[in-house]
């Protein structure tokens, strides 16, 4: 069935000037009588250099979508590209390459590794390469989280705002082309995730990075070039920056439906 | 991801190292086994090469029964114009005879030295042919009188005998006494084991040994650039029949390989490390599978940045690797301990071999340290296989299931096929005739390997039922805290069947030792009972060292004895083969119960001069009947042709005589120095203590004898049933210690797991000594798990061992008491297992493992 997808979707036509694509995404879990579509039919495009948030309620299929855009999880129908690349072809080899080179990772409980030292952490991605970190590019990152003082510092040791810093920074320091942002302020206070926000908007502007966010909290959905609404798994509403208000709003109006 | 590794070993030190221990005594074992035998090695053949230091060549009685050097002493030497001879050759440059007998040397309370089976040696010293010396002195002086004798320093320091002292010497016949002149060692070796030296001047010696104008030994030096092997061949046309040549490392080769049981005791304990290494390898698999479980959210998040499958197994056998090598090394040198501890016990038993200064030798390094690495590398294997599995969306999604591997749908065939395998070649290594040992050994070896394998798979399957039945008095003991803990016990089958498995192993073998010694011993028992119905016996102290025959006379007089029989024993070539040779006298019959199949209780007495008994099966496939006639060799040359008299059938069990049964008289004559393995004797009026009283004053002048009741003779002689079982025991306590490290283990990775469990449990009013309690439940019924399937799998193997030695006589019985004992010992180790563990548990801090991620 994915087959039939990417045919009648040739890849140009897909990703014309997206980073991120996905085509008439379905996913089905179960079989039979109990199975549940968590996603019915999904198409989006994110551009290069762009925050997108994905808003819904939980059971929207939000985190579902994202599973599948991240490479995560493998869509029942439909197609995925990354960078031009058809994301559900892959094999593990294939996608962990891919990983390596076009995908970060935000996870809403850090994900940190508890025995690494906070630098030790961000670089990971990059020495699981193979690759050394440029210097300067890693000092401009810290820097940029706020890190600096806490280089040497376990994830035990570190404040939750600060791991999610260090898991930002980690996401960022291979430059890929998309980071994917699940809850990011999720297991945090609001004034924290405040700075998280703040964060994840200047890594956008000031270093171009491709982001994708799912979020069910207005006020992270609010920092998002565009925000996508999901429910019942399927797109159903769009909106371009907001104000945290507004897109209220539209929750609410989808909530009463 | 080296770096991942290294910090998540850092990070889980005492998992690491409980991990560790497992692989530590296994190695240890192994490494201490090569330090002992390796160090026994090196004694044994300074001591031959020191006899023969400075010698091209060397002159030996020779044996005419077989290459032997052990015959030496039973063939009474050669002619010692052999020595004028030879001094004659142009290209010798010196040469001395000497004598080499056996002397048994008295302890101050009167009894001998017992030497366990190693040589009691006797010397002749010559105070000119210092150069052929291997003796150094160490006090006084080397005999020079007819009265003296110098003595080993170990023997002298067990009785503090002093140069001066006098002490008895057991020659031939009755002790004598003579003047310790001086305290002598033997080289460089530091010590000669339970074997015991006694220097005499050489025309004391002749004269002792009945040696007078012959020799045991000629050593030879050459010349100095005619090589040792020239030289013997100069030498052996001198020689009688009775005297051979050898160059002196042909000399030394050969003495080295009549000590080839270093070797097979090498084997037997480097059997029981690996016995130890198996069990390690289950909890080292078992402990990694955890840990990957535990880790999974760690080892998706890895592949969510990026990492590669193969860098996932790499880190999970990157640790593995690590913790191999530190312990591999940690017991190579724990080995050193060991290899004493392994000393002690085998001296326990009364096995004290020579030793030189320990030997620490390359192949010890490296046999351990690969062995120690491979295996913790094998078992890691599995559970790194099963770390790449983890799909990168278990990084955010709780509870992810592993897929199965592409081979799972094999599990359970797989699992039934282990088990039958392992059975099937069992069966064959048992039952099939016709193979090679080797081959024996190897499928029983492998066979018991797959089978444990095997049940330790098939038995998650059975963990519930049992822990249902096992851990129902948990339940009545333990109230809810027991119910909780049968409940987790069967949580993951899976995991507590390899935890329990590991005991099960050490079990088992436990298990099937003890049935079969159970059998053995009933066995041994009824055979002594019926065979030896004299009032009593006579025997060295040891029981098997034969001796002098001179007591038979100091007995016969002692007024109320009715019978007396010694059974002499030798060595004979029979039918191409080298036999045990018994010689007995008419009485025999009346203190051994013969089953006659041809022949009476008279025929021992008309047997006449060449008269000989045989088992029947052995005769009936030699093809020799009543009135047939065959011949045998004695070591020293004669050829005696002898007619069967009579045949017998041997009972099942220890046999009571040897292959061929000859006439004592005969045997007097052809043997130059007889010896007893038994004297039996009947009293009026049995054994009373009278009457053994009367029968200790007659043996007052033979201290190398000990007279027992036929029920104490009986007792001694299936004492070393019971020594070989507990020396197991203790080898076999190893494996189950290493299995405890397991249960230890396992228990502290569920307490860690279930943190917040804990929590929740003592949130809701559960006490700490409640908590304790449910821990120490679960390690019980665990442990209890394992003793199940151990002494099921163990009777297994006891009956399938008994069914193959049926023909021995060898019968199945359940050791009830042992297994009583078994059981209260895993009982046991699961509460000492969960010490540690539980009181981790009642740690926990409630706040904290509610809040606990």
């Amino acid at each position: 069935m994915a087959q039939t997808a990417t045919e009648t979707h040739p890849a140009g036509a897909a990703t014309d000037g997206a980073v991120v694509a996905a085509t008439e995404l379905t996913r089905r879990y179960g079989q039979g009588d109990t199975a549940v579509d968590a996603l019915r039919g999904v198409s989006l495009q994110v551009r290069r250099g762009e925050l997108s948030a994905v808003m819904g309620p939980s059971g929207s299929g939000k985190s579902t979508l994202m599973h599948i855009l991240a490479g995560l999880d493998r869509a029942t129908s439909g197609e995925v590209f990354i960078d031009g690349t058809a994301v559900g072809r892959l094999n593990d080899t294939e996608l962990t390459r891919l990983r390596r080179k076009h995908i970060g990772f935000v996870f809403q409980f850090f994900n940190l590794l508890p025995m690494l030292t906070a630098e030790e952490n961000i670089v990971l991605p990059l020495s699981i390469a193979g690759r050394k970190p440029a210097r300067e590019w890693l000092e401009t990152l810290i820097d940029k989280v706020g890190l600096a003082d806490r280089r040497t510092h376990r994830p035990s040791e570190l404040s939750g705002g600060q791991q999610q810093r260090v898991a930002i920074a980690r996401a960022l320091v291979s430059q890929p082309t998309v980071v994917f942002a699940d809850e990011p302020t999720g297991n945090l206070d609001s004034a924290t995730s405040e700075d998280i926000l703040r964060l994840m908007r200047e890594s956008v502007d000031t270093f171009g990075q491709t982001t994708v966010m799912v979020t069910h909290d207005p006020r992270a959905a609010a920092i998002a070039d565009r925000i996508l609404f999901l429910a019942d798994g399927l797109i159903v509403r769009e909106l371009p920056r907001s104000d945290p208000a507004d897109v209220l709003a539209v929750v609410n109006e989808l909530n009463a439906r | 991801m080296i770096r991942v590794a290294l910090r998540g070993l850092a990070g889980r030190k005492l998992r690491s190292a409980l991990t560790a221990l497992a692989i530590v005594l296994g190695v240890a074992m192994i490494s201490g086994t090569f330090i002992l035998t390796d160090t026994i090695n090196k004694g044994f053949t300074t001591i031959f090469t020191e006899s023969y230091k400075n010698t091209s060549a060397v002159i030996t009685a020779r044996s005419a029964i077989s290459s032997s050097n052990s015959g030496a002493a039973l063939t009474g030497g050669f002619p010692a114009s052999v020595l004028d001879k030879v001094t004659g050759l142009p290209d010798v440059s010196a040469a001395a005879g000497s004598i080499t007998d056996t002397a048994k040397l008295v302890r101050r309370n009167g009894s001998t030295f017992g030497t366990h089976g190693a040589p009691a040696i006797a010397v002749s010293y010559q105070p000119h042919e210092e150069r052929f010396n291997p003796l150094v002195l160490v006090a006084g002086s080397f005999p020079t009188t007819s009265s003296e004798v110098a003595i080993d320093k170990t023997s002298a320091d067990k009785e503090h005998y002093k140069p001066g002292d006098t002490i008895r010497v057991i020659a031939r016949g009755p002790e004598k006494l003579f003047t310790v002149s001086g305290i002598v060692k033997f080289g460089t070796v530091s010590s000669i084991g339970s074997a015991t030296i006694a220097v005499f001047d050489l025309q004391t010696a002749q004269q002792l040994f009945n040696k007078l104008g012959k020799f045991d030994v000629v050593r030879v030096a050459a010349k100095g650039n005619v090589s040792s092997s020239k030289l013997a061949t100069e030498i052996r046309p001198l020689l009688p029949p009775t005297a051979q040549v050898r160059t002196a490392s042909a000399q030394v080769k050969q003495e080295t390989k009549d000590v080839g049981f270093v070797g097979i005791i090498q084997k037997i304990l480097l059997g029981f490390g690996g016995v130890a290494l198996f069990v390690g390898a289950f909890v080292i698999f078992n402990t990694i599978s955890i840990t990957v479980a535990q880790r999974m959210r760690e080892l998706a998040t890895l592949r969510t940045i990026g990492a590669s499958r193969r860098q996932v197994m790499a880190s999970v056998l990157g640790e593995a690797l690590i913790v191999g090598a530190l312990a591999a090394v940690a017991g190579l040198f724990l080995g050193f301990g060991l290899a004493v501890g392994l000393d002690k016990l085998m001296s326990a038993i009364g096995i004290d071999l020579p030793k030189s200064a320990t030997v620490f030798a390359t192949r010890t390094v490296v046999v351990s340290l690969i062995v120690g690495v491979a295996i913790t590398l094998l078992s890691a294997l599995r559970p790194a296989l099963r770390a790449t599995r983890v799909p990168p969306i278990a990084a955010v999604r709780e509870g992810a299931d592993l897929p199965p591997g592409r081979l799972a749908f094999l599990g359970p065939p797989l699992k039934a096929i282990v088990t039958a395998a392992g059975i099937a070649l069992l069966l064959y290594g048992f039952f099939v005739h016709g193979i090679a040992v080797t081959q024996r050994l190897v499928a029983m070896g492998v066979g018991a390997l797959l089978l444990f394998v095997g049940v330790a798979l098939i038995s998650a399957w059975l963990v519930r039922p049992l822990a249902s039945v096992l851990g129902w008095p948990a339940t009545k003991i333990g109230g809810s805290a027991g119910n909780l803990a049968r409940a987790n016990s069967i949580r993951n089958p899976g995991r507590t069947a390899s935890t329990a498995a590991a005991l099960m192993i050490g079990i088992a073998l436990v298990t099937s030792v003890a049935a079969l010694a159970s059998g053995i011993r009933n066995t041994v028992h009824n055979t002594l009972e019926r065979t030896f119905v004299g009032d009593y016996a006579v025997t060295s102290p040891d029981g098997f060292t034969p001796f002098a025959p001179a007591s038979e006379k100091a007995l016969a007089r002692v007024p109320g004895v009715t019978a007396v029989s010694g059974e002499r024993v030798g060595d004979g070539k029979a039918f191409g083969n080298t036999v045990s040779v018994s010689a007995v006298d008419g009485d025999v019959a009346k203190v051994i119960h013969i089953d006659w199949a041809q022949g009476s209780d008279a025929t021992p007495a008309q047997l006449g001069a060449n008269g000989a008994i045989l088992e029947k099966t052995y005769a009936k496939h030699r093809h020799v009947g009543v009135g047939g006639h065959f011949s045998l060799q004695t070591p020293a040359g004669t050829k005696l042709d002898l007619v069967l008299k009579g045949t017998y059938v041997a009972p099942k069990g220890p046999p009571a005589f040897g292959s061929v049964i000859i006439p004592q008289r005969t045997f007097d004559r052809v043997y130059p120095q007889p010896t007893n393995l038994f004297e039996f004797v009947n009293m009026r009026g049995g054994a009373t203590d009278a009457n053994t009283k009367k029968l200790k004053v007659a043996l007052a002048d033979f201290p190398d004898v000990k007279l027992q009741t036929e029920s104490q003779f009986r007792k001694n002689q299936s004492k070393f049933i019971n020594q070989l079982l507990a020396l197991l025991y203790v080898l076999l306590a190893l494996s189950v210690i290493i299995s405890l490290f397991g249960i230890v283990n396992t228990l502290v990775l569920t307490v860690f797991e279930r943190t917040r469990e804990l929590g929740m449990l003592r949130a809701v009013g559960m006490t700490r000594r409640q908590v304790r309690r449910m821990i120490r439940h679960e390690s019980v019924i665990t442990a209890l798990i394992g003793a199940a399937l151990g002494i099921g799998l163990g009777f297994f193997i006891a009956f399938l061992v008994t069914q193959a030695l049926k023909k021995d006589g060898i019968g199945f019985a359940v050791p009830t008491v042992s297994v009583v004992v078994f059981v209260v010992a895993a009982i046991v180790a699961g509460l000492l297992a969960a010490i540690l563990p539980a009181r981790r548990a009642a740690r926990l801090n409630v706040l904290e493992a509610l809040q606990y991620e």
